[in-house]
């Protein structure tokens, strides 16, 4: 079973429909129990920063202790965000501190938000993106990115007019700032492979 | 590279899809979700829904529409039409829907953006601008509002730049005088609005053949090209407008 955490933010819906849609066990909750018992754990986020973590409240510390411990953790999009150590979204704000790195505006020689299907190359060793052509497109929406500064993380890029750090994976700690639910069936593929992932760890 | 998005809209009446002309004379064109359904596995990169009617009544509809289409898309969609709080924006974006568009009640309360922004993020918040060119000054267009039947003494150009800083992530900008005509976008309107603005802009109204997408994205600068008729009334598909583009060298997600 996975558990999508509900924690009063939007897009959390469409993340278990699209487990639901690949035939994988998924239940949205808040209660620690299931968050505890859970195979692995997804993160959403369709929220401001502070918005997000003040949100998540005493969970915060619950999840960072079930993914110290090994459980399977992936974050999305705001979610993903907040596995860094700060954001600088709407004044400063503590994150998850499980991979080092700030997140920071997107510098406004682009336009912001970054928006749409951008082309993201998939380095092989990242275990998310398994069984996948070495660049694919997925869907972006974000205003602000994660600066990596972990030695530990695997990262793959996207190029929006610098490289952005589209997603990670650092031991079992996963994050994509895209949104695979939505990113039709390259997202699916990629949620399918964090189902794998879970299931392998149990 | 960012690819240029190709969205098909939904105007969705009494939980039908409807297409008109300068939003008038309504023509059936199906079911929302099968539709929906259908553009997602056909590649489209995006879907928006308008609910047209917007009624009190209307909204119960709506949110249960988007959880419809919400199990069956896997690609981001944008839900609009008479929304007015953060409130209604909470409950849509929770039921499915990636962005919320707003037109009236943004021009009715301008902090509705920023309210909307710091709570979910600007790339949540789509401002939906319906424009007419001004009869007394052809270089400019005003500002509709109520489904583009009211207009206002408001710029196009000067409202997006506001909506921008108040904190709309995306301008969904549709012009009256081409919508339904399939004569091609108004891009001197997406011109201006595009070199005005640092938010992606979608050119809607006009679309009819393939080279009119391609107009909107080199001549207008937007970032993506939106239409109805065109593919709802099986003219085009999806992969046609896309593989046309590409032959053209714009950058899509083929």
């Amino acid at each position: 079973m996975i558990v999508v955490i509900d924690y009063n933010v939007g897009n959390v819906r469409s993340v278990c429909n699209a487990f639901r849609y690949i035939s994988c066990d998924v239940k949205l909750s808040r209660e620690r129990q299931d968050i505890k018992s859970a195979a692995g754990l997804v993160l959403p986020g369709v929220a401001a920063f502070g918005y997000a973590v003040s949100a998540l409240g005493s969970l915060a510390d619950l999840i960072k202790k079930l993914a110290s411990a090994g459980k399977p953790l992936l974050g999305i999009c705001v979610g993903y965000q907040m596995l860094f150590d700060q954001s600088a979204e709407f004044g400063s704000h503590a994150g998850l501190g499980l991979v080092s790195g700030s997140v920071l505006p997107i510098p406004t020689t682009q336009i912001v938000p970054h928006m749409g299907w951008n082309l993201v190359t998939l380095p092989e060793d990242m275990d998310l993106f398994a069984g996948l052509a070495r660049e694919k497109h997925f869907y972006f929406a974000h205003s602000f990115y994660p600066d990596v500064t972990d030695t530990q993380a695997k990262i793959a890029y996207t190029d929006y007019g610098f490289d952005l750090p589209a997603s990670v994976q650092k031991a079992n700690i996963y994050g994509t700032q895209f949104h695979p639910e939505k990113s039709g069936k390259t997202g699916l593929k990629v949620l399918q492979n964090f189902a794998e992932i879970c299931k392998k760890s149990n | 590279m960012l690819t240029k998005r190709i969205i098909p809209c939904l105007d969705v009446k009494d939980n039908r899809v409807v297409k008109g002309v300068h939003f008038l004379n309504l023509r059936d064109a199906g079911d929302p979700v099968e539709l929906g359904a259908r553009y997602s596995d056909e590649g489209a990169d995006e879907l928006v829904f308008l609910d047209i009617t917007a009624t009190i009544r209307s909204r119960k509809t709506i949110v249960e529409l988007v959880e419809k289409v919400a199990e069956n898309v896997f690609i981001p969609f944008t839900v609009g039409g008479g929304i007015q709080t953060v409130d209604q924006m909470d409950e849509l974006l929770r039921s499915g829907a990636e962005k919320v568009s707003v037109n009236t009640a943004a021009v009715d309360n301008p902090n509705l953006l920023t309210e909307a922004a710091q709570r979910f993020g600007n790339q949540c918040v789509v401002l939906a601008i319906d424009a007419r060119r001004s009869k007394e000054n052809p270089g400019r267009w005003q500002v509709c509002v109520k489904a583009g039947s009211e207009p206002t003494d408001i710029d196009a150009v000067e409202w997006a730049v506001k909506a921008e800083k108040l904190g709309a992530g995306e301008i969904l900008l549709t012009s009256m005088d081409a919508d339904g005509t399939k004569t091609g976008y108004d891009n001197e309107l997406n011109k201006a609005v595009t070199d005005a603005v640092n938010i992606p802009v979608i050119a809607s109204g006009g679309a009819g053949k393939l080279d009119h997408l391609y107009d909107a994205i080199v001549d207008g600068g937007a970032d993506a090209a939106l239409f109805a008729s065109i593919t709802h009334f099986g003219n085009y598909t999806i992969r046609q407008i896309k593989e046309y583009l590409a032959s053209r060298g714009i950058p899509v997600n083929l």
